[in-house]
């Protein structure tokens, strides 16, 4: 089956309170290297059958009415994955 | 339905008769936990409590709607996403923008559902400090005419519940900028910010000021025994919460402020 992959994320000019707090907690893991974490969605719809150009655009617009908020958030990826 | 006063004297506001004939609607999604208590603030206000139930397509004879506090779809997806998209909230959203303006009240999770539902500008993310919250906290009203504020003052400052995990309201610098100017910042935080909210925003209103959505929880302080005094003593009454049920009952019967 192959699916749909949506990938949604804080804007960037949001402040992420999640993302601070493991960023926060990397460092006593002793994880160093990493300044900054932000923390997204990922959604994966599957599709029975082929994904159409019309699916495709379903599959866009769920993710910019439903999956997302706008106010809050970006869709940054939207792509086909086969199984 | 009248309302014994579980303990205490009876209740604070002697109902008027022509307020009885006001019909609230208290909506209740899965998940719901407050619509108990709303119902039961409508009643206490003088008015009449109707249940409304997500699934149902029609919001029948109702003159205004509460959307209760809790955790709609279990706060999945993002707090009130999902609840929006509820059968019954596409008829509230057309009722809010049509030109009769039913006067909607968002509490907490009921407030995320009007950001969610474009009723109300912004959003909400968790709170800064990324802890759930419970506390009694006082609000400044920054806009009596409203619809659920017109028996409050403006500048004057209540105590009322407040108990959430995603309550940092949040939108861009030039939505706020208009929110202020227009004068649709309800209520502020006053003393301590409890979340992050941007400009100490509690609650706001739509332009026309019949919605209105806000993170603390009226419907928890309208009860002698039961409010924020009677717990802390920091201050207020234990009824404070009432005026917003008042508000919409006498806005609805036609009394003057």
């Amino acid at each position: 089956m192959p699916r749909i992959v949506v990938d949604v994320m804080p804007k960037p000019e949001i402040l992420d309170p999640q993302g601070k707090a493991i960023v926060g907690a990397l460092p006593r893991l002793g994880f160093t290297s990493f300044s900054s974490v932000r923390q997204g969605k990922r959604f994966e719809l599957t599709v029975d059958g082929e994904v159409t150009e019309e699916i495709l655009a379903q599959a866009r617009n769920a993710a910019e009415t439903l999956l997302s908020n706008p106010v809050i958030e970006d869709v940054v990826n939207v792509e086909v994955v086969e199984a | 339905m009248t309302e014994l006063p579980l303990i205490g004297e009876a209740v604070a506001v002697a109902a008027e008769p022509r307020l009885a004939g006001a019909r609230i609607g208290v909506v209740t999604f899965p998940g719901t936990l407050d619509d108990r208590d709303a119902a039961r603030a409508v009643r206490l206000a003088g008015g009449t409590a109707v249940e409304l139930w997500h699934g149902d397509t029609e919001i029948g004879d109702v003159d205004a709607v509460v959307i209760p506090g809790g955790f709609s779809y279990g706060d999945y997806l993002r707090a009130g996403a999902i609840a929006r998209f509820a059968p019954l909230m596409s008829k509230i959203i057309d009722a809010a923008n049509s030109d009769a303006k039913l006067p909607v009240l968002g509490i907490c999770n009921g407030f995320q559902i009007l950001t969610e539902s474009h009723l109300l500008p912004g959003s909400m993310i968790k709170n800064d400090h990324l802890k759930f919250l419970c506390r009694d906290q006082v609000l400044r009203v920054e806009n009596s005419n409203t619809a659920w504020t017109l028996d409050y003052e403006a500048g004057q400052e209540i105590t009322i519940p407040l108990k959430n995990q995603d309550g940092q309201y949040i939108a861009d610098e030039k939505t706020l900028d208009a929110l202020e100017a227009e004068e649709r910042v309800v209520f502020r935080y006053v003393g301590f910010n409890p979340n992050g909210s941007r400009r100490d925003i509690a609650g706001i209103s739509n332009a026309a000021g019949n919605v209105v959505g806000l993170m603390p929880h009226p419907e928890h302080a309208v009860e002698p025994g039961f409010g924020p005094e009677s717990l802390d003593g920091i201050g207020g009454s234990d009824t404070d919460g009432l005026g917003f049920f008042t508000s919409v009952l006498t806005k609805i019967v036609g009394g003057d402020k």
